[in-house]
């Protein structure tokens, strides 16, 4: 077929133009990668929420209708558009997918990750690209221990504080506490928090008993074998970082046998079931929800706000993934307008991290202290509680709150000495 | 004393657990030649579909007792329209491949189907634990058992009797043993061997489905759960020998009561002991227990 010679230099022109024209951003447009679980044994108790709550919060900041002082339209004025990436894979593919995020859909900053693997992995790609990341949910306290990064942040707190105020609350409400048994899943986030909390219950008792501790394979599912071994051995406690369906496994299983009528059940994830198996959690059971989220959370107007539109509109109270990933993207977003209070025009990424390091703020969980890891890492106060039904439903009493002071370790010391040393500097009340 | 009942229950009720998974699955081998990857998504369907059914059977008011109805037929019918499915419309058409092939198919089939249970389920989970709950609990040497996990013993007894009745004491058990001996011999001597794959295959996908459905009661019915079974029914099946449900059976006790005794004795072998069974039994019999070594046609 004969096509004129103007009509073909148009065309390849086009094309040419085509393949070497950059996307075109709109300038009032923020582009914000969220990774959370979207499949997989994790999505459906944390991904899941942690997105919901994502999709919640951007429209509402977009609509600029939050309560001060995050009442200021998207973040600094540019409209957020979230790009979704799911967490499920490993830590190879999110590196994969973080360059994808930052190189190809040309995202402003990234907040997400619940694994503490990829937690660990994804970091040196973030620094490499130069790109402002923040780490919502994951609890290893390793990522900043072990390394020192100038654009990574993490809003949430580790999982140091979930064990060491549950060894602090044990001993409040167990004076005579004599033995503690554990089950924990077989992975880096079930062994460190036994070795937490075990470790520091041990600075405050020397003479604990632990008759049993076991630590099955993750997504298990049968822990017959385990609840009899922790029968035969028993102890005052069992504690278990378990978490989603194992920690509710655990739970129907255990209650069927009996299992948590002679000995208390600690669950350091325990809040996000309590409404879930409302009617199956025993009375007395010590649940946590890694830091002063859910139904530890303050009464202030940012959390009046949240619980109320989430459980209008997904039927549900929030847990407290959800609490952590509003925690993240609300730091990211004050520490950006509060950089673009100091220039002209929008800051740049460098601009956003000065502010961002020893950033103090207010969340729907309270007081978030940027004040470990060089100014990358939150602290935040830690509560435990014991179930109980009121009136036919799910509260908690016996809560019992420790400050951020009394639960993490001082900014130059790793949580595992901080504890093996008995927690020196702790300020308790 | 306390201890070895302890041990000894607790092996039983896990034995009987992956023996319902593990019998669908040698079944199918022992007839069709296929190591079935989409076994695991047999039992995801029938623990979503037990779930379903007990929580909109026990949320319209009608008795408890009828709950256990509805797993049985949640898996009858998830089983069957599956399996049914699955042979007719893909296997059928691969018949005479290369087990790697095939190995490869019945994975494809498991994540598409990972797939199809995320978009009719979403990712949160299920519950149906009114079952489990329901019948009480039984003590024995001062520990506590679940009746529902005593009574998963007896249906997987008598999954295991059915099983070797229909394929010993009857006609069609009997064709299908020659099926299983030499499918060419038996297609020349009238057997209608694609029905009888057919009717295996079904068989084998309802038995999947059932270990899901009976399962669900206990745990918390979530997306994955069908890839993480899947890998211990395959440790069952090879140590007692692919292809032999009697093989099966010993290979589920053995698996059953190495981990209780982990769990109780030295939990941190709990995840070594099955595996390490496993490579023991292949050191010395590389085709399982009750497999008869076979020379391979080249």
């Amino acid at each position: 077929m004969f096509i004129p010679f103007a009509k073909k230099s148009a065309l390849v022109g086009l094309l040419v133009a085509s393949a070497v024209a950059q996307p075109v951003l709109a300038a009032d447009e923020y582009k914000l990668g969220l990774v959370t679980f979207l499949s997989g044994g994790a999505a459906g108790p944390f991904g899941v929420p942690a997105q919901n709550a994502a999709n919640l919060l951007l429209e509402t900041l977009n609509e600029g209708a939050l309560p001060a002082p995050y009442n200021a339209k998207g973040i600094n004025g540019r409209t957020i558009k979230p790009i979704y990436v799911d967490e499920a894979g490993g830590a190879t593919k999110q590196s994969s997918e973080y360059r994808n995020l930052v190189e190809r859909q040309g995202v402003d900053a990234v907040v997400g990750y619940i694994s503490s693997g990829d937690c660990l992995a994804v970091p040196a790609v973030a620094e490499e690209l130069k790109t402002l990341t923040v780490l919502f949910d994951c609890g290893t306290p390793r990522v900043f221990e072990d390394n020192s990064f100038k654009y990574v942040f993490r809003t949430g707190p580790t999982t140091t504080m979930d064990s060491v105020a549950a060894s602090y609350y044990i001993k409040d409400i167990f004076p005579n506490l004599k033995a503690v048994s554990g089950i924990n899943q077989n992975y880096s986030f079930g062994h460190e928090s036994w070795a937490d909390f075990y470790g520091s219950l041990k600075g405050l008792q020397a003479d604990i008993d632990v008759p049993t501790k076991q630590f099955p394979k993750i997504y298990a599912g049968q822990y017959g074998a385990e609840i009899s071994a922790l029968m035969v051995n028993s102890a005052d406690v069992i504690h278990s970082s378990f978490w989603g369906g194992d920690m509710e496994a655990f739970l129907l299983q255990g209650a069927a046998r009996g299992l948590f009528e002679d000995q208390t059940a600690l669950l350091t994830t325990g809040e996000s079931a309590m409404y879930r198996l409302s009617d199956q959690i025993p009375e007395g059971t010590i649940l946590g929800g890694r830091g002063p989220f859910g139904i530890y959370a303050p009464d202030n107007a940012l959390n009046r706000w949240f619980r109320d539109a989430y459980s209008k509109r997904f039927g549900t109270q929030p847990t407290y993934p959800a609490y952590k990933m509003v925690q993240g993207i609300l730091g990211l977003k004050l520490a950006t307008e509060q950089a673009a209070a100091k220039v002209s025009g929008q800051p740049t990424t460098e601009d956003v991290v000065s502010a961002f390091e020893y950033l103090e703020y207010e969340g729907p969980g309270g007081k978030v202290s940027m004040n470990m890891g060089k100014g990358h890492q939150a602290s935040m106060e830690m509560v435990y509680g014991r179930y109980a039904l009121k009136d036919g439903k799910p509260a908690v009493t016996d809560v019992r709150r420790y400050a951020a002071e009394c639960v993490n370790p001082s900014d130059n010391m790793p949580a595992n000495e901080w504890i093996e040393k008995g927690m020196p500097g702790a300020k308790c009340n | 004393m306390k201890l070895v009942i302890a041990m000894l229950m607790d092996g039983v009720i896990y034995a009987s657990w992956l023996f319902v998974i593990a019998a669908g699955l040698t079944l199918i081998y022992g007839v069709m030649r296929i190591l079935n990857m989409a076994h695991g998504s047999f039992y995801a369907i029938g623990a979503y579909g037990g779930a379903s059914l007990v929580g909109f059977y026990l949320a319209g008011g009608y008795p408890p007792w009828g709950a256990y109805f509805m797993l049985l037929g949640a898996a009858l019918i998830g089983g069957t329209i599956v399996g049914l499915l699955i042979e007719r419309g893909l296997l059928r058409m691969m018949y005479g491949r290369d087990e790697v092939v095939m190995i490869l198919v019945t994975y494809a089939i498991l994540l598409i189907l990972e797939d199809v249970i995320k978009l009719i389920w979403g990712v949160d989970a299920y519950f149906a634990y009114q079952p489990y709950t329901l019948l009480g609990r039984t003590k024995l040497a001062g520990l506590s058992f679940a009746n529902y996990d005593i009574l998963l013993i007896f249906v997987s007894a008598l999954i295991c009797f059915v099983l070797w009745w229909g394929l010993n004491r009857t006609r069609k058990g009997k064709l299908l043993q020659a099926v299983i001996h030499d499918r060419d011999t038996a297609a020349f001597l009238g057997i209608n061997v694609t029905r009888m794959f057919t009717v295996t295959f079904v068989i084998g996908a309802v038995l999947g489905a059932l270990a899901g459905a009976l399962t669900a009661p206990g745990i918390s019915v979530m997306p994955g759960i069908g890839v993480e079974v899947i890998i211990l029914a395959f440790a069952v099946v090879v140590i007692g020998g692919l292809g032999s449900v009697g093989g099966a059976l010993l290979g589920a006790l053995i698996v059953g009561l190495a981990r209780s005794a982990a769990v109780h004795l030295y939990p941190d072998a709990e995840l070594f002991v099955i595996y390490g069974v496993m490579g023991l039994v292949l050191a010395f019999r590389p085709q399982g227990l009750f497999a008869i070594a076979t020379a391979r046609k080249i």
